[in-house]
């Protein structure tokens, strides 16, 4: 990492534990802070590495119980990473509207939904048109200007 | 007007059936093949095959010019994301959606959905509200649960028959708005007798609800 020293937020709630989802888990857990990771499968969780030290939540993030259960109202922070668009944009409003979680990012699966988001005024990340992007930086070649 | 459904199985069949039957306009969008195919053959509708919560097909649905969106699907976050994308991109002026979990209700209020309906609490209350009460023939919960309107009938052993409404102790919150007797609908007054078969029209609140059961039927009610 940067030597510039960057402050991890202390608890974060990730729904969805699949390559992208269990990813970040690993890497949050890693840097020190209390992770919980919910996913509908159990298998899921398989994704993780062994060294990971933070709760697991087998359920649906779209049940309240659920949440409640992952301690939502306390996390500083909500990363909903799953494959399913519609899972995460009611996960992520309802951890800003009913839960106040200061810090909500959401994945978008299809690009196209991206002026949506917008329009919900959630802050995304689209994994498609990041990837999009790298592959065109790495196709750049220097003009002849 | 125009409606669009968006989910499927029995209940979205019929329920377009009756839509259309109505003279709507009707647009079905169900993420089935077989089942659009099925109910393109069966309905008066436009029957659209995909996902109802992407916006591109709420718009080719005709979203824009609809008067009410209804999302009737399995899953509580296709039902909001549809309530949701029909109202804020469409302007849809009523969207109505299925609650599966009961602690969504709340959720897709404060989330922008005009009519949440949850079947869960809806049966449970027609659980609560009529054990043990046979008598009672329809129950219509009106503005949201506060009141409702129910139909009851005296039986032979009722203990109010004979008497007059004076007589009888209603609570505050419960009113006798007629009494149908042998076809007819009489507006009952103080001293009007209550007699066996009356069918009775009952306007109360909840929390009195039981007791006027209690006072007409003479039984315990849990």
């Amino acid at each position: 990492m940067e030597t510039i020293e960057t402050v991890w937020p202390d608890y974060t709630v990730v729904v969805g534990c699949g390559r992208v989802g269990s990813l970040l888990a690993d890497l949050l857990s890693r840097a020190g802070g209390s992770v919980v990771v919910i996913d509908r499968e159990e298998a899921a969780f398989e994704l993780l590495s062994p060294e990971f030290s933070g709760f697991r939540i087998v359920g649906d993030a779209v049940e309240m119980e659920v949440l409640r259960a992952a301690k939502v109202e306390k996390a500083d922070c909500l990363l909903a990473v799953t494959k399913d668009d519609n899972v995460n944009l009611m996960a992520a409003q309802v951890a800003r509207e009913i839960f106040q979680i200061p810090k909500v990012l959401v994945r978008i699966v299809d690009p196209q939904r991206e002026r949506l988001y917008r329009e919900f005024g959630l802050e995304t990340i689209s994994p498609t048109r990041l990837t999009a992007n790298a592959f065109l930086a790495a196709l750049r070649k220097p003009g002849k200007g | 007007m125009r409606v669009i459904v968006v989910g499927s199985g029995k209940i979205v069949y019929f329920l377009a059936r009756q839509f259309v039957g109505r003279r709507y306009r009707v647009t079905v969008i169900t993420a089935d093949d077989g089942e659009a195919r099925f109910l393109s053959r069966r309905l008066k509708a436009t029957v659209l095959h995909g996902d109802g919560s992407d916006p591109r097909l709420l718009e080719a649905a005709g979203a824009r010019r609809a008067e009410a969106v209804l999302a009737l699907t399995a899953k509580d976050q296709d039902n909001l994301a549809v309530c949701q994308i029909a109202r804020r991109l469409f302007k849809v002026p009523r969207t109505i959606g299925l609650v599966n979990d009961p602690q969504n209700e709340e959720i897709f209020r404060k989330l922008g959905v005009t009519i949440p309906f949850s079947a869960t609490q809806i049966l449970a209350g027609i659980i609560e509200e009529r054990a043990g009460f046979e008598e009672i023939s329809s129950l219509i919960p009106v503005a949201e649960g506060k009141v409702t309107v129910s139909e009851v009938a005296l039986r032979h052993d009722a203990p109010v028959l004979g008497r007059t409404l004076q007589e009888l102790e209603f609570p505050d919150g419960a009113l006798l708005g007629g009494i149908i007797r042998e076809g007819m609908v009489i507006i009952p007054k103080g001293n009007t007798p209550l007699l066996e078969g009356d069918r009775l029209i009952l306007v109360s609140q909840p929390g009195c609800y039981e007791r006027v059961l209690e006072l007409l039927s003479g039984e315990e009610n849990p």
